[in-house]
């Protein structure tokens, strides 16, 4: 997790990182997801109301499509989520765990704000 | 099988059907064999809901579940001629002699007609059975035809509950009705004087001449139309005569081989059903038990449930609960119940009276001399408390009997039953039942309810109870749509509609909390789409949509989406067809028809949607909303341009709908379907709103769906020109958007609605709320800014920006989808994990070939 003013972002003391661009953030609107593709891995980048960003693994794991950054962005208990569009499980947009389904959960990629760009960390 | 013995039932109404039901629903071992003879040519029908056939009921409807069993000989029109007793043979109308080892009398009622000069004149009727409504249906449709001034008018004689009915079938059949009636009041057998001012009010309110305290004296011919004569000298004008007036024993049979009879006619029964003759028994309106006939059908299936006991060797009585003559109905929209000793016959009886001429409301309680006990009462305007008070009959009164009739005074819940009590008095289903099915059963809602004790399902007058009662025993579910929100959809609807809030981050600060989900999100999308808000992807509204709203298409298995082009009535130009195979066929896409008369194209990736689109739009197609919550399609058959049985251009009416209401955003999917003619092709009755055309115009029906749980659509007018049939359905469709719950469809929207269809007609067709001028507004408002959502976003740059597989790498597509090839088209390939195909007795043969 990042936020939009530019913080420093916890996750960059992981040395190991690689980050790469996915867009600028003027094309991240709030509670509206995308997609990005690097390699083969798809991510869903997404910007909360408040002006997070968070990342996970954009492949729903209950139907194998990768959709989860077409889903409806919102909160459960104050915990931030994204509802998949395929079958409405919710997952945490914080730790990636699937709210619906003990034990399921969907990779968390570190995400930053660099130069007005959204960046992911990959491993 | 030498010692099946053979019961013979003469009559096959509603009593005599129930008899032969149960009898072999018990009789395991077949120790009875059994003949019915009807002396109608129909299969036994639901005679109490026989004014129903004017709405449109067809006989099919009203029929009653067919006894096909070997041990069941059912033989129609073949009545009972003779009974010789001492040889235990009863003879036929066909000249058959059937021996008995039992004989019951299920011979019914015929109606009273007053013994009055021109009683048997054409046109004169009784209101019986199916075929007198034939007869009466058949001449007031001569009557309407024939040329000449005026509104053709038919005197009802009898102003009881069946009187009233025949007055509204009469209204209904486009008859100006005039009610007489020989007693100072209506319905006189269930409401006092008080109770019967108030009634007439309410019935002359509503087109319908009523005249009390004078008889029917003669009826004359003059110039082709009947002239009544009553006995205050006044002379009434007439196309039809029905006479209503109540009901005799039909105890011929019984009189003809020496059967006692009761003083007032009836065979007279024991306790048991049985006459003096063991071998003979009488069940239903033909029976006098203890000298007293009883003309509802509740005590009839009573006494049917004894007989099938006692034939099995039982010992069942009839019980005074099972004659019990309470009622509540609902006639021509008015109210009207009576219970327990409504008349205060009782010695010492005290009535307490609530009578407000201004609401329309007239409630009276009888209470013991000691007002300690309840014993009956009349409720006429409002008989929302029939539910609670039928069942304190017998019993302390829980309250001061003032303030239990009171307005604003105590609210009786279930709370203040004992659990002997009997909550639903229709089906016999007490309190401690019900508790049983909520506490052991897992009951939790209304129709689990229904479904699992029956209660409340002929009748439905205890469906407010069984509500208190989930309330009372802690398991009513709350109607907040999700933790971020306490409001049920239709009052979030009311706030936002109320407020002018039109955006969610407004709306969930002021009114709720956090920032939603995928719960309230869509149905705040839908409620400020129905107000008109623009197109659904401006500004933040475009974060509120659900998965096929969300890119305007619907999302199948593998993250790829459908398309489907608005064919409004299911017509299309050969040029449109060819286009839509063109785009198939350039994308790849699956094709295949769907139900609703259009073509879904499957299998498209969100970087081509509006690629496709252009081409569909470029050839003068839209968006068919096949995502969204929202009008989908109206089904037509052919009708009158092409088909030789239609009576009405349904294409065209199904054009002109689909046109009207598409894009309308609502609760849930909306379908709809326009028949030509009375065969209903189109099947018109399984949708949201269905049309079909009649000789004079058009019959609207509402609430029905197909899915799950099918459900018939309920006819709410009649022989509408195009002009009220537009009307209404506009108000139907905005009346359910504004107060229907999330995602509930428009059958058990109208199913849960207080008051139900009667209730709806009042609202959109009497505007009996006076809402009517803003649903026809915000109608108008919604075809006025009709737009079509597809273009919408082909004409915005920053919108089609949504429309790429990745936003660092637009062109690529998703690498997981892939597709394999079935019968000649593409489908998504399976995914490890997909459920295995079921083979079905054949081997797979052929290859499945993989695609990138």
């Amino acid at each position: 997790m990042t936020t939009t003013d530019e913080r420093p972002a916890m996750e960059t003391r992981d040395t190991d990182l690689r980050w790469e661009t996915a867009c600028p953030l003027e094309r991240l609107q709030p509670e509206r997801g995308v997609a990005a593709l690097f390699g083969d891995e798809q991510v869903a980048i997404f910007r909360t109301h408040g002006g997070e960003l968070y990342a996970l693994g954009n492949v729903d794991p209950r139907s194998g499509a990768a959709v989860l950054s077409r889903g409806i962005v919102g909160d459960r208990g104050g915990e931030p989520t994204v509802a998949s569009p395929v079958y409405k499980e919710s997952f945490s947009l914080v730790d990636g765990r699937c709210l619906d389904a003990p034990g399921v959960s969907v990779p968390v990629h570190p995400v930053r704000l660099h130069d007005g760009l959204v960046q992911i960390g990959l491993r | 099988m030498t010692d099946t013995r053979h019961l013979v039932v003469v009559g096959n109404g509603m009593v005599g059907h129930r008899l032969v039901s149960a009898l072999r629903d018990r009789d395991e071992r077949g120790e009875w064999r059994i003949t019915v003879l009807g002396e109608e040519t129909r299969q036994a029908y639901d005679r109490v809901a026989l004014s129903s056939y004017v709405d449109g009921r067809s006989e099919e409807e009203l029929r009653l579940a067919e006894l096909v069993d070997p041990l069941v000989d059912l033989r129609l029109g073949d009545p009972a001629v003779t009974i010789d007793r001492e040889r235990r043979t009863v003879r036929t109308a066909s000249g058959a002699a059937l021996t008995y080892d039992a004989l019951v009398l299920a011979t019914g009622s015929v109606p009273f007609v007053p013994p009055v000069p021109g009683k048997d004149l054409p046109n004169c009727f009784v209101y019986r059975t199916l075929d007198d409504l034939d007869a009466i249906k058949e001449a007031a449709a001569a009557a309407v035809a024939r040329p000449g001034p005026g509104r053709r008018s038919a005197v009802v004689v009898g102003g009881g509950l069946l009187g009233l009915e025949a007055a509204r079938a009469m209204r209904l059949l486009g008859l100006s009705p005039q009610v007489v009636e020989i007693a100072p009041r209506l319905m006189p057998a269930q409401v006092d004087e008080g109770g019967g001012a108030l009634l007439r009010e309410l019935v002359t309110g509503q087109d319908i001449a009523v005249r009390t305290g004078v008889a029917v004296w003669g009826i004359r011919e003059e110039r082709d139309r009947l002239v009544a004569t009553l006995s205050d000298e006044v002379e009434l004008d007439a196309d039809l005569v029905v006479f209503s007036a109540g009901i005799r024993a039909q105890d011929a049979l019984a009189r003809s081989c020496d059967l006692r009879v009761g003083e007032r006619g009836g065979v007279l029964v024991d306790a048991a059903c049985r006459t003096h003759d063991e071998n003979i028994w009488a069940i239903g309106e033909c029976a006098a038990l203890e000298g007293r006939t009883y003309g509802l059908v509740a005590p009839g299936y009573a006494m049917a449930e004894v007989v099938a006991d006692r034939l099995l060797g039982g010992q069942a009585t009839m019980t005074p609960e099972e004659l019990d003559m309470s009622t509540k109905l609902k006639l021509l929209g008015v109210e009207v119940a009576s219970f327990g000793d409504a008349h205060a016959a009782t010695e010492g009886a005290l009535e307490v009276v609530v009578n407000d001429p201004v609401a329309g409301t007239y409630s009276k309680i009888v209470v013991s001399d000691d007002a300690q006990t309840l014993l009956g009462g009349v409720l006429v305007g409002d008989a929302s408390k029939y539910s609670t008070l039928r069942p304190l009959v017998g019993a302390k009164l829980p309250a001061d009997p003032v303030a239990m009739i009171a307005p604003g005074g105590v609210e009786l819940g279930a709370d203040v039953l004992p659990d002997s009590a009997q909550i639903c008095s229709c089906n016999a289903v007490t309190k401690g039942t019900l508790k049983n099915a909520i506490h052991a059963e897992g009951c939790r809602t209304v129709p689990d309810l229904k479904a699992c004790t029956k209660a409340g399902t002929t009748c439905g007058s205890c469906v407010p109870l069984l509500k208190k009662m989930l309330v009372d025993e802690g398991v009513e579910v709350s109607k907040a749509i999700c933790e971020h929100f306490t409001y049920s959809r239709a009052e979030l609807f009311e706030i936002v509609a109320s407020t002018g809030i039109r955006t969610f981050t407004e709306l969930v600060q002021k009114h709720g909390t956090g920032r939603g989900c995928d719960l309230c999100k869509p149905a705040v999308a839908s409620v400020l789409a129905s107000l008109g808000n623009g197109h659904i992807h401006e500004g933040e509204q475009a974060t509120l949509q659900d998965t096929n709203d969300h890119f305007l298409a619907n999302m199948q298995r593998n993250g790829t989406y459908s398309v489907v082009p608005r064919i409004p009535g299911g017509e299309v130009t050969p040029e449109g067809l060819i286009v839509i195979g063109e785009v198939a066929r350039d994308f790849g896409l699956y094709t295949k028809i769907t139900g609703g008369q259009r073509i879904d194209l499957f299998g498209a990736r969100v970087e081509q949607l509006p690629a496709i689109w252009k081409r569909l739009v470029d050839a003068g197609f839209e968006s068919g909303h096949a995502y969204g919550k929202s009008l989908r399609t109206v089904k037509s058959c052919v009708g009158s341009s092409w088909c030789r049985y239609g009576v009405q251009d349904s294409v065209g009416m199904a054009v002109l709908l689909e046109l009207r209401y598409r894009g309308l955003r609502s609760p849930h999917k909306l379908k709809s379907g326009v028949s030509g003619c009375a065969r209903e092709c189109a099947e018109a009755r399984s949708k949201d709103f269905g049309v079909i055309a009649t000789e004079k115009g058009w019959n609207l029906y509402v609430g029905g769906n197909g899915g799950a749980t099918p459900k018939h659509a309920q006819l709410i007018v009649q022989d509408v020109d195009q002009e009220t049939l537009i009307r209404t359905i506009d108000r139907f469709l905005m009346f359910y958007i504004r107060t229907a719950d999330r995602l509930q469809r428009t059958a058990p929207w109208l199913e849960g609605l207080e008051g139900g269809l009667d209730h709806l007609r009042e609202v959109i067709v009497d505007d009996s709320l006076g809402i009517c001028a803003d649903l026809d507004e915000a109608m108008t408002r919604h075809v006025e800014t009709y737009e079509d959502e597809w273009r919408g976003v082909l004409e915005d740059p920053k919108k089609l920006e949504r429309y790429v597989s990745f936003v660092n790498d637009p062109a690529t597509p998703d690498p997981t989808i892939s597709f394999v090839t079935e019968r000649g088209q593409q489908v998504p390939a399976p995914r490890p994990g997909d459920p295995e195909p079921v083979l079905i007795g054949v081997p797979a043969f052929g290859r499945q070939e993989v695609q990138r």
